[in-house]
């Protein structure tokens, strides 16, 4: 007995697709504006990605190589889970590899590895609206957006400054998409904005429990807001990563022991992986042995 | 400079049904004058006031605005957007209760130049500058700037709304009951505020008010309301001193002597 | 121009709606003029109507019939029937008014209150100022009173701060109600001297004044009014 025999390619029905297609175009053709679809059941719960998911199932096809990481790494339960799903339902191609996947969905993180023309980045989004913590109601964050109505996003901002003396905001950082929408680019830090500015790759996001999707499309400028006197800065880390010595990418804190022992290691584990393949070496490197050097290879 | 009024109300009514919220009101208003629209409860000047800032949209009638270019434009065919934008930059509006027209979870600087980054100005210090300078205007305490108007008393929640709805030199301020639940000492540091600001800075303003010494002391101008009608209107001192119709007279006489 | 204020055939009654619409007349048939450059003083008993007369040309009270015509600026103006927007120009820049009572706003010093008709007419506020110190000076308004708000004033200080604010502007008509009330005789002499200035400077005054020996000091002219009684108009 096959499992795929008991679910449509890619777990939704085809008319669904074409109903969260027709979203993404329109997405596309308004980068950065939120459109409502009607998000379906999936076998995971809400939280767990399933905006994601659903754009995802609706544009992958028999051909396609997928990757799925979160918070940078292919090992971790959300992304092992999700690509497996998609082995289950679509019987597609996986990979951990950044340059070979023709899509990639992400929770939280940009791949370090610069994407190029004809990619899909496929992001998982919490809570679409920028506005939403500032102004509870749905109606009249509408009507903001529509009347281009954004100073209370620099209300925001300036309280970050007043209270902190900077920005204090370091991750889903608001960002305006092609001089017209704020968009929330999900809660990946700030220092990947810059990533989302003119990238050659198309990008979506997909919010299920919101039922919210949003595009922006290749070659799109998308510029985090800021003040002229306090202009937008990504975070610097004043120590390269401890396994591949990488420098100018985002690092995570593993913990090693109970007594404060910790690293810095690269988020991003498909660029750890590869620079340590080439070479490189962290001044960790040789006494600890990682897990996802164990993984399974793609298949 | 032009003479033209700055505002042209004609034949302005609101009905509910058939119950009147106020008929067949027409002025002219012209920049720099106060004009106070008293009457009691059910007179229809909170209504008035309601649909002249277009918060409401009437049942028939016209009111025009000279906008900054000196054009006329009629107020209820502008787009949202329109009627919006104005409603920012060209215009206040003061609640009574000053939790309706500020942001309580916001500082008090936030409150202040919220208008300014509404309207593009994006340097943090000029804004806080402009909020500091506003914020002793109001004879609020700069150190204050950073706190939220939850922790304000009702006189300097009152006084934060009105540099909020000043800062952007707004020409017409409308004014629902400003002094209204405030204690008597503060009433009077309040309106010596608010003339002084209407003065210094040729406000045209519209003040609903129940209290004659309000309308006494703020107004040059007008208008006795009851059931939703304009029962007399003329200069303020000549209608309080030499009130002619029926009902004018009776709130004259009402006031109670200290 | 020699006379910069006429008033035709005017009467006024008031119609008391809370008792029963009874009507109380107070003037009929007024008409006179005054002339730059003198000072004309309404006369007659208590009740006759002066006070109402000077209120009427000030557009403090509403006129029933007749006109008050106002050279105002290049032109002239009937301010019985003139707009609001109208009778507020004319009273900033052209008739002027010491009223009986002085009203106070609370907050703004004496100074502030004689020095504010000149700052409504465009004045520079220090400007101003310096001209109203001089004016309470010469009132005898001791000076540490000057900062205050006058409203713990005693009656004569009150009524001095509101000659003060009468007489710092250049209008030419200046309404009087009872401008020495409240004074003591060296004050009433300042007054006497003020009213001379003002003669001298073309300024048509009309006033009222109790005290006779001020209205002997400084009448040219002195209409009755008892010769407006309503009822008795010439048959």
């Amino acid at each position: 007995m096959t499992d795929i025999a008991t679910y449509n390619f890619a777990y939704l029905d085809e008319q669904t697709k074409r109903m969260i297609r027709r979203a993404i175009l329109k997405g596309i053709a308004i980068p950065g504006y939120q459109v409502p679809f009607a998000s379906r059941e999936m076998p995971m719960p809400y939280g767990w990605g399933t905006g994601g998911v659903q754009v995802t199932a609706s544009i992958i096809g028999p051909d396609d190589v997928l990757k799925v990481i979160d918070q940078g790494a292919d090992d971790t339960t959300n992304a092992v889970s999700i690509r497996a799903f998609f082995k289950k339902v679509a019987n597609v191609a996986v990979t951990t590899d950044t340059a070979g996947a023709t899509i990639i969905q992400t929770r939280h993180r940009i791949p370090e590895h610069p994407l190029t023309a004809g990619q899909v980045l496929v992001y998982q989004v919490p809570i679409p609206e920028p506005l939403r913590f500032l102004e509870p109601r749905e109606t009249e964050t509408r009507k903001m957006h529509a009347l281009e109505e954004y100073g209370l996003m620099h209300v925001k901002l300036y309280e970050d400054i007043a209270k902190h003396g900077r920005i204090a905001t370091t991750y889903a950082y608001p960002v305006k998409v092609e001089g017209r929408y704020v968009m929330d680019p999900s809660p990946t830090p700030k220092f990947d904005n810059p990533k989302m500015h003119r990238s050659p790759a198309l990008q979506l996001f997909g919010a299920g429990r919101e039922k919210r999707i949003y595009a922006v499309p290749p070659f799109t400028d998308v510029v985090s807001l800021d003040f002229e006197d306090h202009p937008f800065e990504v975070q610097t880390f004043d120590q390269p990563c401890a396994l591949c010595a990488a420098e100018n990418v985002y690092l995570d804190e593993v913990i090693l022991d109970d007594h404060g022992g910790h690293m810095f290691v690269c988020s991003d584990t498909d660029h750890c992986e590869k620079r340590r393949q080439e070479g490189h070496r962290g001044h960790l490197a040789p006494e600890i042995h990682l897990a996802s050097e164990k993984m399974e290879p793609a298949q | 400079m032009t003479d033209e009024p700055l505002l042209r109300v004609s034949a302005l009514s609101k009905f509910y049904g058939s119950r009147v919220g106020c008929d067949n009101v027409s002025f002219d208003l012209w920049p720099g004058e106060v004009l106070a629209v008293v009457g009691e409860s059910g007179s229809g000047k909170t209504t008035l006031l309601n649909c002249l800032s277009t918060r409401l949209l009437p049942s028939s009638g016209t009111a025009s605005y000279r906008m900054r270019d000196g054009q006329f434009r009629e107020l209820y065919r502008m787009s949202e957007a329109e009627r919006r934008f104005l409603m920012r930059t060209d215009w206040g509006f003061v609640h009574q209760n000053p939790a309706d027209g500020l942001r309580m979870t916001v500082s008090a600087g936030a409150n202040v130049g919220e208008r300014l980054m509404a309207v593009g100005d994006r340097h943090y210090g000029k804004i806080r500058a402009t909020a500091v300078d506003w914020l002793s205007r109001v004879e609020i305490e700069q150190d204050r700037i950073d706190d939220e108007p939850r922790a304000f008393s009702g006189g300097m929640r009152q006084r934060l709304q009105i540099a909020r709805n000043l800062v952007t030199g707004p020409r017409l301020v409308f004014m629902d009951e400003p002094t209204g639940g405030l204690d008597v000492s503060v009433q009077a540091r309040l309106l010596d505020l608010l003339r002084g600001l209407v003065t210094d800075l040729g406000l045209a303003a519209i003040v609903v008010t129940h209290d004659l010494a309000v309308a006494r002391l703020l107004s040059q101008r007008m208008m006795v309301m009851k059931d939703g009608r304009v029962v007399e209107s003329g200069l303020t001192d000549r209608v309080l001193d030499d009130p002619r119709a029926p009902y004018t007279q009776l709130l004259v006489s009402s006031i109670l002597q200290v | 121009m020699p006379t910069p204020l006429v008033v035709s055939d005017v009467a006024k009654s008031f119609t008391m709606h809370l008792r029963d619409g009874i009507k109380l007349p107070v003037v009929a048939g007024v008409s006179f003029s005054i002339r730059a450059g003198e000072c004309t003083v309404l006369g007659g008993p208590s009740g006759a109507g002066k006070s109402s007369i000077l209120k009427m040309l000030y557009g403090n009270y509403a006129v029933d019939e007749g006109q008050i015509i106002v050279r105002h600026e290049d032109g002239l103006i009937d301010l019985a029937n003139a707009s609001p927007r109208t009778v507020l120009a004319v009273r900033r820049q052209t008739i002027g008014y010491v009223s009986q009572f002085l009203r106070t706003v609370p907050r703004v010093s004496a100074l502030d209150v004689v020095a504010e008709p000149l700052v409504e007419r465009g004045e520079e506020r220090e400007v101003a100022r310096g001209k109203a110190r001089a004016l309470l000076a010469q009132l005898n308004l001791p000076e540490k009173l000057w900062a205050l708000p006058p409203a713990t004033f005693s009656g004569g200080e009150q009524q001095r701060v509101n000659i003060a604010r009468g007489f710092i502007t250049g209008h030419p008509i200046l309404l009087l109600d009872e401008p020495t009330a409240s004074l003591d005789a060296t004050n009433r002499n300042v007054v006497i001297e003020l009213i001379a200035a003002k003669k001298a400077a073309g300024v048509a005054l009309l006033g009222i004044f109790h005290d006779h020996d001020v209205r002997e000091a400084v009448a040219d002219r002195i209409i009755d009014v008892t010769a407006f009684a309503p009822g008795k108009l010439a048959a």
